[in-house]
């Protein structure tokens, strides 16, 4: 059941340059799957929307959040401090599809600040996973959780650490192969997993990104395109926010 | 205490209303609202055949508010009559149908579809800022507004409501022609056209270049217009821009506004509407106010 409420910032972190780490004393991610998010208000009434943020991680009655400083919504976010609260409205979206991914091996691929939700879904998976996570330089924020829960691959744009290049590098790189992929970064990014997916004969899942305004499937403002009819207009229009944001890659236009 | 509410012959059980575009048809924000407690739902547009909108990005955030070009996506007449309005009917409030349209024909197909459907008021929008034909086309010449007002009341089983557009000179004029044409009442404003320049992609930040203000930053422009068109006219003022406290309500009904409809305010507290019923309530048991009525342009 999504609820909005006034949740107690637990602890606060910088990870890396302009990515700060937020846990939150709050029960919304109780029922939450992994690949889900939560929608976070500034408390300056100028700032109206809320800021779509994915879950990293999820404990009993609290949720952790790794974001990305992108703007003076999210720059005010990382100034909270322990004890401090913050309005957040969750869980929202539809989560990576865990059951996919039983009996197979699944790459867990992440780019940028779409390596946090890559954290919950390995932790969610039992069964052989790879992980393989993008990211601008060394400054690789949260390898550490992601190497406690199997084989970790990274690629780095400057090539400090791990393949230089992107994902798909350092999956050809390495030799890699699976199943059936998760996936989660910027659009160029998860166009090449898609075009990956294709050419390998493997289902993807890749979670997608738009501005949005209401978070729950009310203002049709965070579409993307879609291969099928969608649900709601019966155009080809798909909601991020409410029938994703985890869609099959051949589904969705990027 | 009452706070009822007349629009042309249909009582509202108290006068806030959902603003069309921001809430859907009522389903998404019903896990967080009972759609009971709400004086009206008015939906977001509806043609006669599904539209599939403007391309992404389609929302920007400004200082106090928002930009929108969602295109007036929609299902069409269609499936809103078999699947949105049976769930709407779920609920003891009023069901307000926005119809959009590209040219006159598709308002008049859309507005004779639903004669026999259980409609309680439809509003005719003809300020839509983003979209190429119709919506503002018809907004924003007087003679045009007329004309769409007296085809659609011609075909028009429920009382209709014209939707103004805020992008004209003269607000008072376009009031003046909509009751001319024989609309039971008007609503305003829609949003003001604006543009966001990105300055780090050197681009525009909405794929349309243009889209619609709204949210608090349009509320003094939004009540100034309301005032303007409650004076001009004798028909019921709907009022609505940027109200997202029971305050900023009662400043448009003060002004003239027989009801107010609360959009953007949601998207920021899904709980909002409700908030602004009991505002409502608290302000009159304040100020011993027995109906809301006494309060609807008391200030001249």
């Amino acid at each position: 059941m999504k609820r909005k409420e006034s949740a107690k910032v637990l602890s606060q972190e910088c990870l890396a340059p302009g990515i700060f780490s937020m846990w939150l004393l709050t029960g919304i991610g109780d029922e939450a799957v992994p690949g889900q998010f939560v929608s976070l208000y500034s408390r300056d009434g100028s700032r109206l929307l809320p800021r779509p943020i994915s879950l990293c991680e999820i404990g009993e009655g609290r949720i952790r959040l790794v974001y990305r400083v992108a703007g003076a919504g999210t720059a005010e976010f990382s100034a909270l401090r322990a004890g401090d609260s913050v309005e957040v409205l969750g869980p929202l979206g539809n989560g990576f599809p865990l059951k996919e991914a039983e009996g197979k091996r699944v790459f867990l691929i992440g780019g940028g600040i779409g390596v946090p939700p890559m954290v919950e879904t390995a932790k969610r998976i039992p069964g052989e996973k790879i992980l393989v996570m993008g990211y601008r330089d060394s400054q690789m924020f949260l390898k550490e959780e992601l190497e406690q829960t199997g084989p970790f691959f990274a690629a780095t744009e400057d090539g400090s650490f791990g393949t230089r290049g992107n994902v798909l590098d350092a999956v050809r790189e390495n030799d890699l192969s699976a199943d059936l992929i998760f996936a989660c970064g910027p659009a160029p990014m998860l166009r090449a997993v898609k075009a990956y997916a294709k050419e390998q004969g493997i289902p993807a899942w890749i979670s997608m990104e738009e501005r949005m305004a209401c978070g729950i499937g009310a203002c049709l403002g965070c579409v993307c395109g879609s291969k099928e009819v969608d649900g709601h207009s019966h155009v080809k229009n798909k909601r991020i926010c409410k029938d994703g944001p985890v869609f099959p890659a051949e589904e969705v236009e990027l | 205490m009452d706070l009822s509410v007349d629009i042309a012959g249909v009582t509202l059980k108290n006068p806030v209303m959902t603003a069309s575009g921001t809430f859907g048809s009522g389903e998404e924000y019903s896990e967080f609202v009972d759609l009971n407690r709400l004086g009206a739902v008015v939906t977001k547009g509806v043609a006669n055949v599904p539209w599939p909108g403007n391309p992404t990005p389609r929302i920007a955030e400004t200082y106090g508010g928002m930009l929108n070009a969602i295109g007036l996506q929609n299902p069409g007449i269609d499936v809103f009559v078999r699947r949105d309005l049976p769930f709407l009917k779920q609920f003891d409030t009023k069901v307000v149908v926005n119809v959009c349209g590209r040219i006159t024909e598709d308002y008049v197909e859309v507005v004779e579809r639903l004669s026999e459907e259980p409609v309680d008021l439809l509003e005719i929008n003809i300020s839509c800022p983003n979209v190429k034909e119709g919506g503002i086309a018809f907004g924003q010449s007087a003679k045009a507004a007329e004309a769409i007002t007296r085809a659609v009341k011609e075909k028009a089983r429920q009382p209709v409501i014209m939707k103004l557009s805020p992008n004209v000179t003269d607000i008072a004029e376009m009031a003046r022609a909509v009751e001319a044409g024989g609309a039971d009442a008007v609503s305003l404003i829609n949003t003001l056209t604006g543009m966001k320049i990105d300055i780090h992609r050197r681009t525009f930040a909405l794929a349309n270049k243009t889209g619609g203000l709204s949210g608090p930053a349009v509320r003094p422009v939004a009540v100034r217009m309301v005032y303007q068109a409650a004076q001009a006219v004798k028909i019921p003022v709907i009022g609505m821009g940027g109200i997202r406290s029971a305050e900023d309500a009662l400043e448009f009904i003060l002004a003239g506004a027989a009801a107010v409809s609360v959009g953007t305010a949601n998207f920021h507290n899904p709980y909002v509407t409700l908030e602004i019923v009991d505002g409502i309530r608290a302000y009159m048991e304040q100020y011993g106010v027995q109906d809301v009525r006494e309060l609807v342009g008391a200030v001249k």
